[in-house]
């Protein structure tokens, strides 16, 4: 409501003071003029800053990304074909079918909820995609549309039941875990096992289609100028308003890195097959995702209700409608999973959605960051703890080792991430972060 | 004993004026034929023991009950409050005694929390500009708005949720508890906060235990005794003996008692060290 210049002597600035003062504050940003603020000043000043947060607990994506690192060089040290470019598409592609479906369980997490029957409703959806397209004919379109509205009505249904009887989404989620594993061997009937069509679009997209490699540099390139240009757009309407701005050093220098940090796997990725189209839809859904929840007032509510129910319904935020949506895209994204990963296989069958599934999408958001305690998290965690779960898995599999240790040392990892979930709050509340 | 000194005409124009409210939970009647009136740029403060229909009363302004009979006028025209959007209509802003932070968002996310600006994306930058803004206006020590409500102390918290309040422009803020549990230091902050909702014109509805509080700020206090009107008083021309007479609904109550006691003891003391006085030059002799 005021700019610097016409602000009167902000607070704490009484009459009495000298002129020099006023001036002195009048020409430093409106958010920056509280003396106890500590400022960070050049880059070391930045690097103390961080080290700070980090101490106080506000430690964000750093354990993932250190425990990502320690993961691949052991591996790598182990089995040198761990980092050949070979296994590292393969890697990508294993990703996106459970990634996908941790994207949704960082969205009920954020509420501090959980949906523990991700894995059955995508062996679900599956099976419907499976039976309808090539048992009862329909085209695939349709079949794919199907598939993602059982996700969508599964979704509904978890809200309902949730908002209007308060049952503990554990419990009403457990119960479908059971019940939608039921209808998925229901739906497949005594045949057990479909295959889909080699030639149909859905395996094709799974299994055989990369991007050529100059598209792939393109859309590195263009995702960085894109962050560039954001940032420099919000720097502008800050400075025009009188806050502070990130100075155009500073956005030159994120945005090299964002090039280098994406452009560098590219390249790499594209000494063999390249980029996956799935892997690519992975990541389009994490960023979309991401947008959604911190740029729009429905991700704003998600956040509000999962941090105080409370005070989210006071505030006039629709908390029902908030429980609805989260637990529909939850289901669907678990629906689109299960797509994904029936035209990875080229079938669908019992097993899909069974095993791992389920606990790895689960696991994959907690090791990313998702708090369990909900209002913590973003749609990275998805993507960051895949890419743990998933390297362990590929890296034991290149080892040799059976399916028991990777079990063993797959919920090692998870208990490691809940306790550092655990200490790191408990360090917040000290620090005065939570 | 409803001990009333009328009250000379308020300086602002009636906002809201409530007649023979009435509330019963199943067989408890929580307030009887209550009235109240509130009128813009008056501190009123709401006093009154446990139990003595405050927080009732306050729930039907705020609209999480309606009111069993009688009848609540906003400018003249009666109006109903059945849920907490008819309350935001009317211009009544409540802020609850529990805040209703979020303390996983900062400052500004909390201010603006279910009334963004923007359209299809969030505007943080002229959120950001106008709790500034608001903060400024308000004088409060906010070091910055970009970090988690759950870092900030009790009297800034409080702030905070005084500054939500004015985001939808309210003619009427209900402040229930508002220093409770707050500092000395703090405490002062909030009282100097709602003089400044005051001097702003708005009308401020003041919940408080504390009688000093309630005769530092308020113009006006309006006493609740078993869910009825048990006196209103003018600040200026009333002792806190009075107030609490009309709040216990005796002269002789807990709180006189305990003072004539502390008097007696007092006395007792004094009489005793007379004695010991007149007794000292006896041991003196020899």
């Amino acid at each position: 409501m005021t700019t610097p210049t016409s602000t009167p002597p902000p607070a704490g600035a009484d009459d009495t003071a000298p002129p020099t003062e006023t001036v002195r504050l009048a020409a430093v940003a409106a958010d920056l003029q509280d003396e106890r603020l500590i400022q960070p000043h050049g880059i070391g000043g930045t690097v103390r800053a961080f080290g700070k947060r980090v101490r106080s607990g506000d430690i964000g994506s750093l354990p993932v990304v250190i425990g990502l690192i320690v993961i691949w060089v052991v591996f790598s040290l182990l089995n040198p074909n761990f980092l050949s470019s070979t296994n590292l598409v393969n890697l990508t592609l294993q990703c996106a079918a459970v990634g996908t479906i941790s994207v949704g369980i960082v969205l009920v997490l954020l509420l501090g909820e959980i949906d523990l029957s991700v894995g059955s409703v995508s062996g679900l959806s599956a099976a419907i995609l499976a039976v309808s397209f090539v048992n009862l004919g329909w085209p695939l379109p349709v079949s794919l549309l199907a598939s993602l509205l059982a996700g969508m009505v599964i979704g509904l249904l978890y809200g309902f039941l949730y908002t209007r009887f308060g049952v503990p989404s554990f419990v009403i989620t457990l119960a479908g875990l059971l019940g939608f594993l039921g209808l998925q061997l229901w739906v497949l009937g005594s045949t057990g096992s479909i295959n889909i069509p080699f030639d149909s679009w859905i395996v094709q997209f799974a299994q055989q289609w990369f991007l050529p490699d100059w598209l792939s540099y393109v859309l590195v390139v263009l995702t960085a100028l894109a962050y560039a240009a954001q940032l420099f757009v919000t720097a502008n309407r800050r400075a025009a308003a009188g806050l502070s701005a990130v100075p155009a050093t500073s956005i030159v220098v994120r945005s090299v890195f964002l090039l280098v940090v994406l452009g560098v796997p590219a390249w790499y990725l594209n000494q063999t097959r390249g980029v996956g189209a799935m892997f690519l839809l992975f990541l389009v859904l994490v960023v979309v995702m991401n947008f959604f929840l911190t740029r729009t007032k429905w991700g704003r509510s998600v956040y509000a209700v999962g941090g105080n129910v409370e005070a989210a319904r006071r505030s006039g935020i629709n908390v029902t409608g908030v429980y609805l949506s989260v637990f529909m895209l939850c289901s669907t994204f678990a629906a689109l999973g299960g797509i994904l990963a029936a035209g990875r296989l080229a079938a669908a069958n019992q097993g899909s959605g069974g095993g791992d599934t389920n606990l790895n999408a689960i696991a994959a958001a907690v090791i990313g960051g998702a708090s369990l305690f909900g209002g913590r998290g973003s749609a990275f965690s998805a993507l960051l703890g895949i890419l743990v779960i998933q390297s362990i898995s590929s890296g034991l599999t290149l080892l040799n080792l059976d399916s028991s240790i990777r079990y063993m040392i797959t919920g090692a990892v998870l208990l490691l991430a809940v306790i550092v979930d655990s200490l790191s709050r408990r360090t917040r509340v000290s620090h005065g972060r939570a | 004993m409803a001990v009333t000194s009328t009250p000379e005409a308020p300086v602002g124009d009636l906002v809201l004026s409530l007649r023979g409210i009435d509330k019963n939970f199943g067989a408890v009647q929580a307030l009887t034929d209550i009235d109240l009136d509130i009128y813009s740029g008056e501190v009123v403060a709401l006093v009154g023991d446990n139990g003595a229909g405050k927080s009732t009363l306050i729930k039907i302004l705020a609209g999480v009950h309606p009111q069993d009979g009688g009848t609540i006028s906003h400018d003249g025209k009666t109006v109903s409050i059945n849920n907490p959007a008819d309350s935001n209509n009317l211009g009544i802003a409540t802020v609850y005694q529990d805040l209703a932070l979020c303390d996983n968002l900062d400052v500004v996310a909390n201010l603006f929390l279910g009334h963004e600006l923007g359209r299809a994306t969030i505007n943080e930058v002229e959120m950001e500009k106008r709790s500034w803004g608001l903060l400024r206006q308000l004088s409060a020590r906010i070091p910055s708005v970009r970090i988690p409500v759950a870092s900030l102390s009790g009297g800034q918290r409080q702030t905070v949720a005084i500054a939500r309040s004015l985001i939808g422009e309210p003619r009427i803020v209900i402040l229930d508890e508002p220093t409770a549990a707050l500092g000395v230091a703090q405490t002062a902050e909030v009282l100097n906060l709602i003089e400044r909702l005051r001097e702003r014109g708005l009308a401020v509805v003041l919940i408080s235990h504390n009688m000093a509080d309630v005769q530092a700020v308020a113009d006006r206090i309006v006493v609740l005794r078993l869910g009825r009107n048990n006196g209103e008083f003018k600040v200026a021309d009333v002792s806190y003996e009075d107030i609490i007479a009309a709040i216990t609904g005796a002269s002789d109550n807990a709180v006189t008692r305990r003072a004539q006691a502390r008097v007696d003891s007092a006395d007792a003391t004094a009489a005793a060290a007379t004695a010991t006085d007149t007794e000292l030059p006896k041991e003196e002799r020899p």
